[in-house]
C-alpha cells in the first residue's frame, strides 16, 4: 500500500526533546501540542497561516535565519528551538513596536473573545518600555453608528485576522485592507458604514480581533457593571444549526454571548442572531407572574397555586363534560426536550390520545 | 439530516433545493462557502434569486411548486446517461425496474415547460449530480411547505437512492431544521404520529410499550390528530388546549381563522416568555423560564444532542416549562409527573426511547453525540444509513407532479411566497426585542422585480395592498432583482403585518404541513 511513508512515525527535536509530528503539521502546532508557549498575534487556528507578526519564529538547525513557526512545515529530523535569548529579544522588540503603535494595551475583556492576546503577550514580554511612541496604524472609525461592532481602529496591529476570517469562514469578503506600513487601515468597501457592506454582522471579526480594536457594542455596554465576568457554556437558542456559546454573566445581569471555539456543530463560527440577539432574555417585556383573564379583557397578576389549580379545573371540566377527546396539547419546538417530553406525556398519560402537535408544521 | 454539519465541506457536488441556507442556517453556509474554495460545484434551485443563487455554478430560478417536476426530470436524465449506481441499487433499494420504467416520460424538456427553466440547465444539474462522488443533497422548508411537501422530499430521496448518494460521508439528504430544538420535540414524541424515539403510534407493540410506561390501559392505538385539524375542532369536538411557547396566531397561516378558533375555546392555558398575540387569547398564561436560565437538552439538525445551561435566574417567579406541565398534570391526578429536576425528565425520555437508550443526563452534559445511541457505550452515529437502512430496503417512490393547491389567475395573478430573514427570526418574539436589530431590519417589505414595479406603476417604498382568497394586508414594496418577475416575496416574522391572513390555501394530505410557500395574490397601488 502507498500509505507506508505516512504510516512511518516521524520525528524532530523540540528545544531537546524527540517528537513525534504528523505529515503537514507546521512547527507552531507540533510546539503547541508539547505546551511549547510559542506566542503568536497574527495565528488563529481555524485560518490559513499568514505569517505576518512574526512573534512565533523560532530557531532551526542549519538555517540561518530564524523561520516563522505557523508557516513551516515540520520535517523529519528538524531541531528547533523555541526560546532562545535571541528569539526571546526578539519578541520583545517586535512587541515594544507594536504596543508604540496602540493607544492603550489594557482594553476591557468584554470586547471580544480574542481581546486579551496582546495585552497578556505585553505583560509576558515585560514590553511597555514607552518605546517607538507616536506612529499609529488605522484610525478609528466614528461616524459608523451599527450598534454591533465598535470600529476603534486606534488599537490594530495590522494582522488581518478579522479580514481572513470575514474571507475564508464567512465567506463575506466584507473588509479589507487600504495601504501598507503605518497607513494600514482596514476598511470596508469604498470605506462605507458596514450596513452598506457585504457585511452579515455575524461577529467573527470582533472575536479574533487580539487587540480589542474590533469590539462588541452590545457587550461594552456593561463595561462599567461591577463583577467579574462569567462564562457558562450553552447552545444557541436560534436555528437548528445548534452552535455552541459561551454566556457572559456579571452577577445576575447577562452582558453577552461569545462563539465556543470548540463548539461540535460551528467550531468557533456564529451569525448575527446567535451573538447579538440575546437581550430578549432579560428584556422588561418577560412575564413575571401568572396572568388570568378577567371578563372585562383584562390580564389579573395571581400567585401559582392559584393559576395551576385554575388550569387543571378546565381540563378536567372539559373531560368531564365532553370526554378525553376534547383535549389538545401544542408543544414548543425552541424549549427544551423536558418541556416537549412533558406536554406530550401530559396528552398520552392524561388523556390517552395523541391529540399533540408542535409547530413544524407551520 | 442523514450526515452531520461538517460534512458540508466534503461533497463533489452539492444541490440546495429551497433553502435560503445564508440567511435561514449562516452558520452551516460557511461549510459549504469551504466546500466550493476546494472545487466543489453548486447546484442551486430556488424561485427566488437568493444569496445562494449568486454563489451556483448552476441555477434553476424554478417557478414556485414546481420541484417534483424539475426531480423527475434529473432523474431521467441521469437513468438516461447511466449514471447510477448500480450495486447500490442492487444490494439496498427496491422498486429500481418500475421506477426506471416510470421515468421515460418525464424528459428535461417536459418538466422545462412546467419548471420555466431551460432544459439544458436541468441536464447540466443532473449530470453534474449524477456525477459527483459524493454528491449532496440539502433542503429546507422550500421542500416541504407544500401540498406536495412529502412528495418532494421522496423525490429527493430517488436521487440519493439510484446514485447511491446515502450512508456514505460528504453525501446524504440533508434538511436543514429552523428552530433550536424542533428535532428534539420530534425526538420527544410532540408529535401526534409518533411516541418518543420515532415509534410510530399505529405500532401494536409501542403502544403497550407507552400504555404500561404511562398507566393508561385505554391508550389510543393510531388514532391521530394534527394541529391543523385540531384547529378546525376547536369549539366543535376540542374544548380545552395547553399551548408551550409558540406564537401560533402569528406564525401559522390563516390567522383569522387560527384566532377564530382559539377564541371559541372553553379552556386556553398558554406557557411562553412573552405575551404573544397567542397569548392574549388565553384564560391563563403561565410564566416560564427561558433561554440562559434554564436546564436542559436540545437536538439540532445533525441529530446532536446537547445541554443547555442555565446562567442567570428567571423574572419574577417565571418555572421551566417542564415544572409547570408538572403541575397541573398531578392536580389532574395523571401519575409519573413527581419530576424534581430536569435531569429527572430527561432521564425518563432516554429510558422509554431506543434511539436515546444509551444517553442519561450526566453523558449529554460531558459528551455531544448524535442519536441513535442505543447504548451505554455506543459512539453515536453521524452518519445515518451506513451499510444498511434500519427498515430494511430503500424503496423508490412512485410518483407524479401536481399543481400547487392555488395557482395564479386573472383575479389573483401575481405569486407570494413567503420565508425568513437572517435579522429577525419566527415570529420576532425574541429578535423584535433585542436591541439593535432594528437598525437592520425596522419593517417588512415585499420584494417585487423592479420591472414588475415600473410595469404596476409603483415606485420603491410605495404602499400597496395584497389580497388572496383569505385575505389581505398593506406592506411597502422593494424592489430586487431577488424576486423574478410575478413572483412577490415577504417573511412571516411581523405581527403588525399579518401575512398570514394571506397565505393557508393547502395542506400536504400526509403530514398535515401548510403550503406557506406558494399562493396567488393581486396587488394594487394604495392612496396615501
Ligand atoms: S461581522 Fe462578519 S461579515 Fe461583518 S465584517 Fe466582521 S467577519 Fe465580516
Ligand atoms: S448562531 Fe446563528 S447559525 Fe448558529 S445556531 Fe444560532 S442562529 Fe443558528
Ligand atoms: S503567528 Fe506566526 S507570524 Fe504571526
Amino acid at each position: 500500500m502507498t500509505t507506508k511513508a505516512t504510516e512511518r512515525k516521524q520525528t524532530m527535536t523540540l528545544d531537546g526533546l524527540e517528537v513525534p509530528f504528523s505529515p503537514g503539521e507546521t512547527l507552531y502546532e507540533v510546539a503547541r501540542r508539547h505546551l511549547a508557549p510559542v506566542p503568536t498575534l497574527c495565528y488563529d487556528p481555524r485560518l490559513e497561516a499568514f505569517g505576518a507578526c512574526r512573534l512565533c519564529i523560532v530557531e532551526v538547525q542549519g538555517m540561518k535565519a530564524p523561520v516563522a513557526s505557523c508557516t513551516t512545515k515540520a520535517l523529519q529530523g528538524m531541531v528547533v528551538s523555541t526560546a532562545t535569548p535571541s528569539v526571546e529579544k526578539f519578541r520583545k522588540t517586535l512587541l515594544e513596536l507594536v504596543v508604540s503603535e496602540n493607544r492603550e494595551v489594557e482594553v476591557n475583556p468584554l470586547r471580544g473573545f480574542a481581546s486579551q492576546e496582546l495585552s497578556t503577550l505585553v505583560n509576558r514580554y515585560g514590553a511597555r518600555t514607552g518605546r517607538f511612541q507616536g506612529k499609529h496604524s488605522g484610525k478609528s472609525n466614528k461616524t459608523d453608528l451599527n450598534p454591533f461592532i465598535l470600529r476603534d481602529y486606534d488599537l490594530c496591529i495590522s494582522c488581518y485576522r478579522c479580514v481572513r476570517v470575514c474571507a475564508e469562514q464567512e465567506g463575506d469578503y466584507a473588509i479589507s485592507v487600504m495601504n501598507r506600513g503605518f497607513s494600514t487601515q482596514i476598511t470596508t468597501e469604498f470605506n462605507a458604514d458596514l450596513r452598506d457592506s457585504a457585511c452579515t454582522f455575524c461577529g467573527q471579526c470582533v472575536q479574533t480581533c487580539p487587540t480589542g480594536a474590533l469590539a462588541d457594542k452590545k457587550a461594552l455596554r456593561s463595561a462599567d457593571l461591577p463583577g467579574e465576568i462569567e462564562k457558562t457554556r450553552t447552545i444557541c437558542p436560534y436555528c437548528g444549526v445548534g452552535c455552541s456559546v459561551d454566556i457572559m454573566t456579571k452577577g445576575d445581569r447577562m452582558v453577552g454571548v461569545q462563539p465556543a471555539m470548540d463548539g461540535p456543530a460551528n467550531q468557533g463560527a456564529l451569525c448575527i442572531k446567535g451573538q447579538f440577539a440575546f437581550d430578549f432574555v432579560q428584556h422588561n417585556d418577560r412575564l413575571k407572574t401568572p396572568l388570568l383573564r378577567q371578563s372585562d379583557g383584562s390580564f389579573k397578576e395571581i400567585g401559582w397555586e392559584e393559576a395551576l389549580e385554575f388550569a387543571a379545573q378546565g381540563f378536567r371540566r372539559s373531560l368531564e363534560k365532553h370526554g378525553r377527546r376534547s383535549v389538545y396539547g401544542i408543544a414548543s419546538g425552541r424549549a427544551p426536550h423536558e418541556a416537549a417530553y412533558s406536554m406530550q406525556k401530559f396528552v398520552r398519560a392524561g388523556f390517552g390520545t395523541h391529540y399533540v402537535d408542535n409547530c413544524s408544521r407551520a | 439530516m442523514s450526515n452531520p454539519l461538517a460534512d458540508m465541506a466534503k461533497p463533489d457536488v452539492i444541490f440546495c433545493i429551497g433553502t435560503n441556507m445564508t440567511e435561514c442556517h449562516p452558520v452551516a453556509a460557511t461549510g459549504l462557502k469551504k466546500a466550493m474554495a476546494r472545487g466543489a460545484k453548486l447546484i442551486v434551485a430556488d424561485p427566488r434569486r437568493i444569496k445562494l443563487a449568486e454563489l451556483a455554478d448552476v441555477y434553476l430560478p424554478i417557478r414556485l411548486g414546481s420541484d417534483v417536476a424539475l426531480l423527475l426530470a434529473m432523474a431521467h436524465v441521469i437513468e438516461r446517461e447511466g449514471l447510477m449506481d448500480r450495486a447500490f441499487i442492487e444490494q439496498r433499494t427496491e422498486g429500481w425496474e418500475e421506477f426506471q420504467r416510470h421515468l421515460k416520460g418525464f424528459t428535461p424538456r417536459w418538466a422545462a415547460a412546467i419548471c420555466e427553466v431551460p432544459a439544458e440547465d436541468i441536464e447540466q444539474a443532473a449530470l453534474w449530480y449524477g456525477g459527483g462522488k459524493p454528491s449532496a443533497i440539502y433542503y429546507t422548508l422550500g421542500i416541504t411547505e407544500h401540498i406536495c411537501g412529502v412528495d418532494n422530499v421522496q423525490s429527493l430521496c430517488n436521487l440519493a437512492l439510484m446514485t447511491g448518494n446515502l450512508g456514505v460521508e460528504g453525501a446524504g439528504i440533508n434538511p436543514m431544521r429552523g428552530q433550536n430544538n424542533i428535532q428534539g420535540c420530534g425526538d420527544c414524541g410532540a408529535e401526534t404520529f409518533v411516541y418518543p424515539g420515532s415509534l410510530p403510534i399505529t405500532d401494536a407493540a409501542a403502544r403497550d410499550k407507552f400504555a404500561q410506561a404511562y398507566q393508561r390501559p385505554d391508550l389510543d392505538l393510531g388514532e391521530a390528530m394534527t394541529k391543523v385539524t385540531a384547529f378546525l375542532e376547536c369549539g366543535k369536538s376540542l374544548h380545552a388546549m395547553l399551548i408551550d411557547g409558540e406564537n401560533t396566531v402569528v406564525s401559522d397561516p390563516d390567522r383569522i381563522h387560527c384566532e377564530h378558533a382559539l377564541r371559541s375555546l372553553d379552556h386556553l392555558v398558554v406557557i411562553d416568555l412573552f405575551l404573544t398575540e397567542t397569548a392574549k387569547l388565553a384564560h391563563l398564561v403561565l410564566p416560564a423560564t427561558g433561554w440562559a436560565e434554564t436546564d436542559g437538552v436540545v437536538c439540532n439538525t445533525e441529530r446532536r444532542v446537547q445541554r443547555l445551561r442555565a446562567a442567570v435566574a428567571p423574572p419574577g417567579v417565571a418555572r421551566p416549562d417542564w415544572w409547570i406541565i408538572a403541575q397541573i398534570a398531578q392536580r389532574l391526578d395523571i401519575p409519573g409527573f413527581d419530576y424534581s429536576s430536569a435531569a429527572d425528565v430527561f432521564n425518563e425520555l432516554c429510558s422509554l426511547s431506543p434511539t436515546y437508550g444509551g444517553l442519561d443526563w450526566e453523558r449529554v452534559s460531558s459528551e455531544s453525540l448524535s442519536w441513535p445511541v442505543p447504548t451505554k457505550d455506543h459512539p453515536g452515529t453521524p452518519i445515518l444509513h451506513v451499510g444498511a437502512f434500519t427498515n430494511g430496503r430503500g424503496k423508490f417512490q412512485i410518483l407524479g407532479y401536481r399543481d400547487p393547491a392555488e395557482v395564479i389567475d386573472e383575479r389573483f395573478p401575481v405569486w407570494l411566497t413567503t420565508g425568513r430573514r437572517l435579522q429577525s427570526y419566527h415570529t420576532r418574539t425574541q429578535t423584535g426585542r433585542a436591541s439593535g436589530m432594528d437598525y437592520l431590519l425596522s419593517e417588512e417589505s415585499l420584494e417585487v422585480n423592479p420591472d414588475d414595479l415600473v410595469h404596476w406603476g409603483l415606485r420603491d417604498g410605495d404602499w400597496v395592498s395584497i389580497s388572496s382568497r383569505r385575505g389581505s394586508v398593506q406592506m411597502k414594496v422593494r424592489g430586487t432583482v431577488r424576486s423574478p418577475r410575478g413572483t412577490v416575496f415577504t417573511s412571516f416574522s411581523f405581527a403588525d403585518v399579518a401575512v398570514n391572513n394571506l397565505t393557508g390555501s393547502g395542506y400536504d394530505p400526509t403530514t398535515h404541513t401548510a403550503e406557506l410557500k406558494v399562493c396567488a395574490v393581486r396587488i394594487e397601488p394604495v392612496k396615501t
